[in-house]
């Protein structure tokens, strides 16, 4: 067999924030590196993120440190989240954030020059380094502009099928251009996966045409463990209305910036749902809300800002109870509360979003918002310092990996994971590929069989139409395995999933390998399966309500599953599943939780 | 329901031709809905670049009714109905396939540009900008690399000189140059190797930058100033003759 064939020390999957960091970082430690990307540079879902990156810098309030952001980060998680990773994150998060000035990176400011930062919800004090409502666009190009000088190769438009094993350890990656659609072959020590998101399992979500778990359902087939799928963000402001862009994403600075939730009877509803663990950090008032909005540092911070499964479930509850807007919503207000100009610097984005695609006016108006799904918490199992997956050479790291934000991820951390983790990826990948002594070895047999399962969309024998089945896909998984899950849906979700899987293996694609994006979707269904198997496999055996995962057949907490994290594995050509003792935290680190 | 009538190239390199198809229409859609509707039944092989639908990735830009715009952000309701719309990939670009174009010349242009070269760090470990200072080049931070000002770009659509970098890539110089922290010189470039001179500020660019950038006003004229007077400025000539200054010193 005669492929292109491309070698490297470190293979990156994946060119969101998570993968140019770990490809700048592991450049710089003098190996050789490929990036892969999906899409063209630049264009990946990152440029999505909105509202901005967590970092205890302490610029706007001086009261904050990292302790104070890993106690947000473990109870914003709902106690789920990997402490060590949390521990490392809100540590290195104050750096990162910095380097990224040095590259370029223009962030607002405070009135003495410094980088300013936003109230948040979840977060104690304002932590969110920003540029207006664009923060993701700003990473993306500081990123690609400082990386393409890094000596990386970049291979864009370039999709992974397969990830190449040697025995049980990584030995490369099989991939399509998107382009020619012909295969290539990338040889590497060390591969990291950087590929984001499941958003296209829902029918309403953020996420792009690119979310289709690829990096979650390429290490579950070369054997690695995934964690804690069973919790999904369902960002609480969507668009909702028109139709066409149901589902796009209103950023959670609308409300940092003092937005505030209505029902159709104007009320403001976010006060009748204050949990109890966040009550004593909570305004149960209007006055007192307005008080914070003045900035009076006595004041507690409005409900609108609790994390964003509270304020999710609350539409959705004020929508069954018959209050819900006119389609099936919320109303979220923030001219009632801000000058049009604050509104357009702030928030120049939204602005032009509902002018252009809403007809709507912001700064006049109320904007009609609903749950769409936005994140997954969940992701390939990882060693909190390196990155590393239970695959030896296999690195994860960004929206791909699991661990860091435990039940619930808090708004702005997801930037800040990206490069926090994203150039430990690159670190750890790096040393590993050079204290690799023996070469690596791909069998042909191997490659004949990832070929195989490339181009079967093409033989004759289906007739199943690719998009079909996509759209199918993700009915069935809005319907049954979605922000609000029960034992019998969730069943009905396995069995509907195994048949889709027998669909989705008769998938017929009309003409040639040339830019095709019927096969280009086929191939993505293979992993979108995979993953909504994983969410909800492990969200049908966490009999409980925590975060991102809530169960109407067991609506409580409870002690007996926050001791226990998801493992989700193959075994066997099957995905089997078990509950794993979550790690224990240390004595001075419980301290800080109080 | 109301159905509109598309006509959508369909081809690559060698042929190519109109396709007609008929899309029926709902509230609020946008021209990539249409696309998609499609993709999704008669034509699965339809080539088209897509990422955010938000109009923040820049990637589905395509030329509707002639016009250079991003599919993503085109309501319907802002097109002619009693005609069909005619949808063609960006004309200045190499075609790929349908709807999809070689952009990859703007990446190697992109590389020709040095990174920033920041001043230290003050003693308190921050760098100090004011946000006056930085607002100005925020807004060519703005842009989203759609490409269609360097589509649109006569210098390049219609006199094909590729020496010249175009508007997206001046309005990146733009942010280096005026970033209060850049210790480069980056003027003399600007004139010999990205040839800003070649603009002659038609204002093409500004008119189908979809993120409404001054792309001339803000970023190419300041520039254009700053050529001059470090180049062409006979005051500025005869001081360095007398001082032994070079026009490209960073002052």
């Amino acid at each position: 067999m005669s492929h292109e064939i491309h070698e490297h020390d470190v293979l990156v999957i994946g060119a969101g924030g998570a993968g140019l960091r770990a490809a700048i970082e592991a450049s710089a430690l003098g190996v050789s590196v490929g990036l892969v990307s999906k899409s063209l540079l630049g264009k990946a879902h990152t440029v999505m993120a909105e509202g901005g990156m967590a970092a205890s810098l302490g610029n706007t309030d001086d009261r904050d440190d990292w302790k104070m952001h890993f106690r947000d980060t473990i109870r914003g998680g709902k106690m789920m989240g990997n402490w060590k990773m949390v521990e490392i994150f809100a540590k290195e998060a104050p750096d990162r954030v910095n380097e990224l000035e040095e590259w370029g990176a223009l962030f607002d400011r405070t009135e003495d020059g410094r980088i300013a930062q936003r109230n948040f919800g979840g977060h104690r004090y304002p932590r969110l380094a920003h540029v207006g409502d664009r923060t993701g666009l700003e990473m993306i190009r500081t990123l690609q502009n400082h990386g393409i000088h890094q000596g990386v190769d970049i291979y864009m438009e370039c999709t992974i099928v397969e990830l190449l094993m040697d025995g049980d350890r990584i030995a490369g990656a099989f991939g399509y251009w998107r382009e020619s659609g012909k295969f290539v072959i990338f040889k590497a020590k060390a591969v990291i996966l950087a590929t984001g998101g499941v958003g296209k399992c829902y029918r309403f979500t953020s996420n792009s045409w690119e979310c289709t778990g690829d990096g979650q359902a390429l290490a579950y087939r070369a054997g690695a463990s995934l964690v804690g799928m069973e919790f999904v963000q369902f960002h609480p402001t969507g668009m909702i209305w028109p139709p066409s862009v149901r589902g796009v994403l209103v950023t959670e600075g609308v409300r940092g910036d003092g937005g505030i939730l209505k029902n159709n009877l104007g009320e403001r509803f976010m006060f009748n749902y204050i949990p109890e663990m966040f009550a004593a950090e909570t305004a149960d008032t209007v006055e007192e809300a307005s008080r914070w909005l003045e900035k009076d540092p006595n004041a507690r911070r409005p409900p609108e800002l609790l994390t964003r499964d509270v304020v999710a479930r609350s539409i959705r509850a004020e929508r069954l109870a018959g209050r819900g807007s006119p389609h099936g919503g919320a109303f979220l207000d923030i001219a009632s509360q801000r000058s049009p100009e604050y509104i357009k610097r702030k928030l120049p984005s939204m602005y032009h979003q509902f002018k252009h695609l809403g007809n709507l006016d912001i700064t006049k108006e109320p904007m009609e918002v609903g749950p769409t799904c936005h994140y997954i918490m969940g992701g390939v199992l990882v060693d909190p310092e390196t990155a590393g997956s239970d695959v030896p050479g296999l690195y994860s790291a960004g929206e791909a990996a699991g661990g860091l934000h435990g039940a619930n991820r808090l708004g702005g951390n997801s930037l800040t994971d990206l490069i926090v983790f994203g150039r430990r990826a690159g670190q750890y990948a790096a040393e590993y590929a050079k204290s690799l002594k023996s070469s690596i070895k791909i069998s042909d047999a191997q490659l004949k069989q990832v070929e195989k399962v490339a181009i079967a969309p093409f033989e004759d024998s289906g007739k199943e139409n690719p998009y079909q089945v996509f759209q199918d896909l993700q009915s069935c998984m809005e319907l049954n395995s979605g922000i609000v899950r029960v034992k019998s849906e969730l069943e009905t979700c396995l069995v509907e999933l195994e048949k889709l899987k027998e669909r989705a293996a008769k998938v017929k694609v009309e003409g040639n390998r040339h830019f095709n994006s019927g096969w280009h979707y086929a191939l993505d269904l293979r992993n979108l399966l995979t993953v909504s198997e994983a969410i909800s496999l492990s969200a049908l055996h966490r009999e409980e309500s925590r975060g991102g995962h809530t169960r109407e057949d067991f609506p409580d907490s409870t002690e007996k599953f926050e001791k226990v994290i998801t493992i989700v594995k193959e075994k066997g050509g099957k995905m089997t599943w078990k509950h794993e003792p979550k790690s224990e935290m240390p004595e001075e680190l419980k301290e800080l939780l109080a | 329901m109301k159905e509109v009538t598309f006509r959508v190239f369909r081809g690559d390199k060698e042929k190519g031709e109109l396709k007609e198809y008929k899309v029926p229409l709902s509230e609020g859609m946008v021209v990539l809905d249409a696309i998609h509707e499609i993709q999704a039944t008669e034509a699965n092989d339809l080539a088209v670049r897509w990422n955010c639908k938000a109009g923040k990735c820049g990637s589905c830009g395509a030329e509707i009714n002639g016009k250079p715009r991003l599919m993503c952000m085109t309501r319907m309701d802002v097109l002619p109905m009693d005609k069909p719309v005619t949808v063609e990939p960006m004309k200045r670009f190499p075609l790929v396939k349908d709807l999809v174009t070689d952009v990859s010349w703007n990446f190697e242009v992109n590389k020709r540009i040095r990174p920033l070269k920041p001043q230290p760090r003050q003693a308190d470990g921050t760098h100090r900008m004011m946000q006056m200072d930085v607002e100005r080049i925020q807004e060519f931070h703005k842009c989203i690399e759609c490409f269609l000002c360097q589509n649109v770009c006569h210098v390049m659509r219609d006199h094909k000189i590729t020496d010249f970098i175009g508007p997206r890539f001046l309005i990146r110089c733009a942010t280096l140059v005026m970033h209060p922290l850049d210790t480069e010189n980056r003027l003399r470039e600007l004139k010999d190797d990205f040839r800003i001179g070649y603009c002659n500020i038609t204002k093409c660019c500004t008119e189908v930058c979809p993120e409404e950038i001054g792309i001339t006003d803000n970023a190419i004229i300041p520039l254009k100033e700053r050529v001059a007077g470090a180049f062409y400025d006979p005051l500025a000539w005869l001081w360095r003759l007398l001082t032994g200054k070079k026009a490209d010193q960073r002052t």
